[in-house]
C-alpha cells in the first residue's frame, strides 16, 4: 500500500472574508458538499459572487468525521449513475483542484456471510456491470490473495462466504479534499464565511430574498442547503418539512502501524468497515445509533459490536489500541438515498440525505447541486433524488447496497 | 450509552430496548379519503426535532411493553416516561435539576441513574399502570 507523505499545504489557502450584504448566491453548509457546490457554480456556471456559510469551522462537520471511503458499486440504475460519476470526478480532481488528496484506489471489498448476503452481492454485481461500474465476485482464496489478514476460516460465527470487490474504488485524504475546493473556490472569488450560523431566512411571498445569521443578514436571490444532518433545522426555519432522521454516526481510529491493509474491507452483515490510513492508523466505521440524536458522539455499545465484529475479521487486530472515537450527525431518509433538488420555498435548493455515505458522492452532489442552483432545474443525475419521490413513490430503495444499515 | 427508566422493570441499558421512532402519529382517521401527499406526509415525514422529543421505545428483552419518553436529543438527558396513549407531559421545568435524575455531564455517555428518572407530570407506575392499548387516534 502507498505509504507516500502527505503533501505540502500550499502557502494559501482561502481568506476569511467579512460578509457582503448581499450575493448571487447562499450555501448554507461549509463541508464538502457546500465546498463542491460553490466550485462548480463557479466554474461551469460563472456565478462567482457567492457565499458559502458554516457555522463552524470549515469542513469541521461530517466532512471531518467520515470514513473516507469511496465507491460506486450500488444497486440501482440511478444510484449507480450518480456515484459511478462522482468516482469519474475524484479520478480527474487532484488534477483539476492542483492539490494531491491522496485519492487512492485500492479497492473495496463488501463481504458477504449468509446465502442471503451471497445472492444479494451476486446480483449487485450483475447490476453494476450493466451499469459500467466495475465490480467482481470473489471467492474467500481470492480475498485472502488481495487481503492477506482476513481471517477466511470457516468456523466463525459469520465466516466470509464471498465478497464484491471494485477495484477502482479507495479513499481520500478527507482533510485535504475539502481544503482541495475551499482553495480553488476562492481563487474563483466565492466567499467562505465561518463560525457564521443562519438564523432565519428571509421570504418575500414563498420566495426567499434572503439569509439570516449572527453575522448580520445577507440579500441573496438563491439559497442552498448542504448542511447535512441539520438540514431538516434549517428546512424548518424555511417553513418546510423534509423526510429525514438524524442519528449519530461513529467511527474511531487506532494507533499508527506499519502497512497491514492492502484494501477496504466492509461488511454489512457484521458491521463493521476498516481500511488503513496513508499515515498508519486503522480507519474503522459502526453502525447508527438506532435514536435520533444531535450531539456528536455515539452509544458505546455500538462500538462494542464494531469491534467484536473486527476483530474476528482481523484476528491481527486484537491488540491494537483505540486511539480515537468521534460521531458525525447523518441526515437518513427512508430509502437510503439523498434528496438533491427544489424545494417547496422559490429559490430555495436543498441537498440532503446523503445519510452515511455523503463523502463518496461529494463531486457529484456538488456538480449535479451547482447545475439545479444555477438553472433551476434538475441535472439528468439528481432529477431521480427530487424530494417529489416520496408522494410518486418512486423511492431509490438502497438500504443494501448503503453498507450501514439504518 | 443510554440508560432507560422502563416503567414497568426499572432503569435498564439501552440494549435492552428497541427505538420506536416519533411519539403521537395517529393512524389516519379515514385512510382512503388520503391523498398522495397526505400519505407521504403519515408514511414518510416525522418530526426531527433538535431538542426535547417525544419518542415511543420498546423494552424488547425485558417486560415487552411499548412506552413513550421525551428526550433531549442534544444532550440526550431522558425528562419524561409515560404510557402509550397518554398526552404528552409538561417538562418546562427540567427533570434534571432534581437529584437522582438524568445527567447532564457533557463528558457522561450515560443518562439516568438507577432510579427511573420520571418527572412529577408523568405517570408513576404503582399508580398508572402503563397501558399498551391506543386510544382513538393513536398508533403504538
Amino acid at each position: 500500500m502507498s505509504t507516500e507523505q502527505l503533501p505540502e499545504h500550499p502557502e494559501f489557502l482561502w481568506r476569511n472574508p467579512e460578509p457582503k450584504s448581499s450575493y448571487d448566491a447562499v450555501i448554507v453548509g461549509g463541508g464538502g458538499h457546500g465546498l463542491a457546490t460553490a466550485y462548480y457554480l463557479a466554474k461551469n456556471h460563472g456565478m462567482t459572487n457567492i457565499a458559502v456559510l458554516e457555522k463552524g469551522w470549515l469542513a469541521g462537520g461530517n466532512m471531518a468525521r467520515n470514513t473516507t471511503i469511496i465507491r460506486s458499486n450500488y444497486l440501482w440504475d440511478e444510484s449507480a449513475a450518480i456515484y459511478e460519476h462522482a468516482l469519474k470526478l475524484w479520478e480527474i480532481l487532484p488534477e483539476e483542484l492542483e492539490y494531491d488528496f491522496l485519492f487512492s484506489q485500492r479497492g473495496v471489498m463488501n463481504l458477504a456471510h449468509t446465502l442471503g448476503d451471497v445472492r444479494e452481492s451476486i446480483r449487485r454485481v450483475g447490476a453494476n456491470k450493466l451499469n459500467g461500474v466495475d465490480a467482481e465476485w470473489l471467492d474467500p482464496q481470492q480475498i485472502k490473495e488481495l487481503c492477506p489478514i482476513l481471517n477466511i476460516n470457516d468456523n466463525i460465527r459469520y465466516p466470509v462466504m464471498g465478497a464484491t470487490y471494485q477495484p477502482r474504488a479507495g479513499i481520500a485524504k478527507h482533510d485535504h479534499v475539502a481544503w482541495a475546493f475551499a482553495r480553488k473556490c476562492d481563487e474563483l472569488g466565492v466567499d467562505i464565511i465561518q463560525n457564521c450560523e443562519v438564523t432565519g431566512f428571509l421570504k418575500d411571498g414563498n420566495r426567499v430574498t434572503g439569509v439570516k445569521t449572527n453575522q448580520g443578514t445577507i440579500h441573496t436571490e438563491k439559497v442552498g442547503l448542504c448542511a447535512a444532518g441539520h438540514s431538516s433545522v434549517l428546512a424548518e426555519m424555511a417553513g418546510f418539512k423534509l423526510p429525514i432522521q438524524s442519528h449519530p454516526l461513529q467511527a474511531l481510529v487506532s494507533e499508527l502501524h506499519e502497512p497491514v491493509h492492502p484494501t477496504v474491507v466492509m461488511s454489512n452483515h457484521v458491521h463493521v468497515y476498516v481500511s488503513q490510513a496513508h499515515k498508519g492508523e486503522l480507519v474503522m466505521g459502526a453502525g447508527v445509533d438506532s435514536y435520533n440524536g444531535y450531539g456528536q458522539r455515539g452509544s458505546f455499545h455500538v462500538i462494542e459490536h464494531q469491534m467484536a465484529a473486527a476483530v474476528e475479521l482481523f484476528p491481527i487486530f486484537a491488540r491494537a489500541h483505540v486511539l480515537r472515537t468521534w460521531g458525525g450527525i447523518v441526515d437518513t431518509t427512508l430509502d437510503a438515498s439523498p434528496i438533491v433538488g427544489t424545494t417547496p420555498v422559490e429559490n430555495m435548493f436543498v441537498n440532503c440525505g446523503w445519510g452515511t455515505g455523503g463523502f463518496k458522492g461529494t463531486p457529484a452532489a456538488g456538480l449535479t447541486f451547482a447545475h439545479t442552483m444555477a438553472t433551476g432545474t434538475p441535472h439528468k443525475l439528481n432529477k431521480p433524488f427530487a424530494l417529489e419521490r416520496f408522494e410518486t413513490g418512486a423511492l431509490i430503495d438502497e438500504h443494501g447496497a448503503a453498507a450501514v444499515a439504518h | 450509552m443510554l440508560l432507560i427508566p422502563c416503567p414497568n422493570c426499572g432503569s435498564r441499558d439501552e440494549t435492552e430496548f428497541h427505538y420506536g421512532g416519533q411519539a403521537h402519529v395517529p393512524y389516519p382517521e379515514n385512510p382512503n379519503d388520503l391523498s398522495d401527499v397526505e400519505w407521504a406526509e403519515f408514511l414518510f415525514y416525522r418530526e426531527n426535532t433538535k431538542g426535547i422529543f417525544a419518542e415511543r421505545w420498546l423494552h424488547s428483552t425485558g417486560c415487552r411493553q411499548w412506552f413513550n419518553m421525551l428526550r433531549d436529543t442534544v444532550t440526550y438527558d431522558i425528562q419524561a416516561v409515560y404510557p402509550m396513549g397518554t398526552p404528552r407531559p409538561d417538562v418546562s421545568v427540567p427533570a434534571a435539576a432534581e437529584s437522582g435524575t438524568a445527567s447532564t455531564d457533557a463528558e457522561s455517555t450515560t443518562t439516568g441513574t438507577s432510579a427511573p428518572s420520571i418527572s412529577a407530570s408523568s405517570i408513576a407506575p404503582a399508580a398508572t399502570p402503563a397501558s399498551t392499548t391506543a386510544p382513538k387516534g393513536a398508533t403504538k
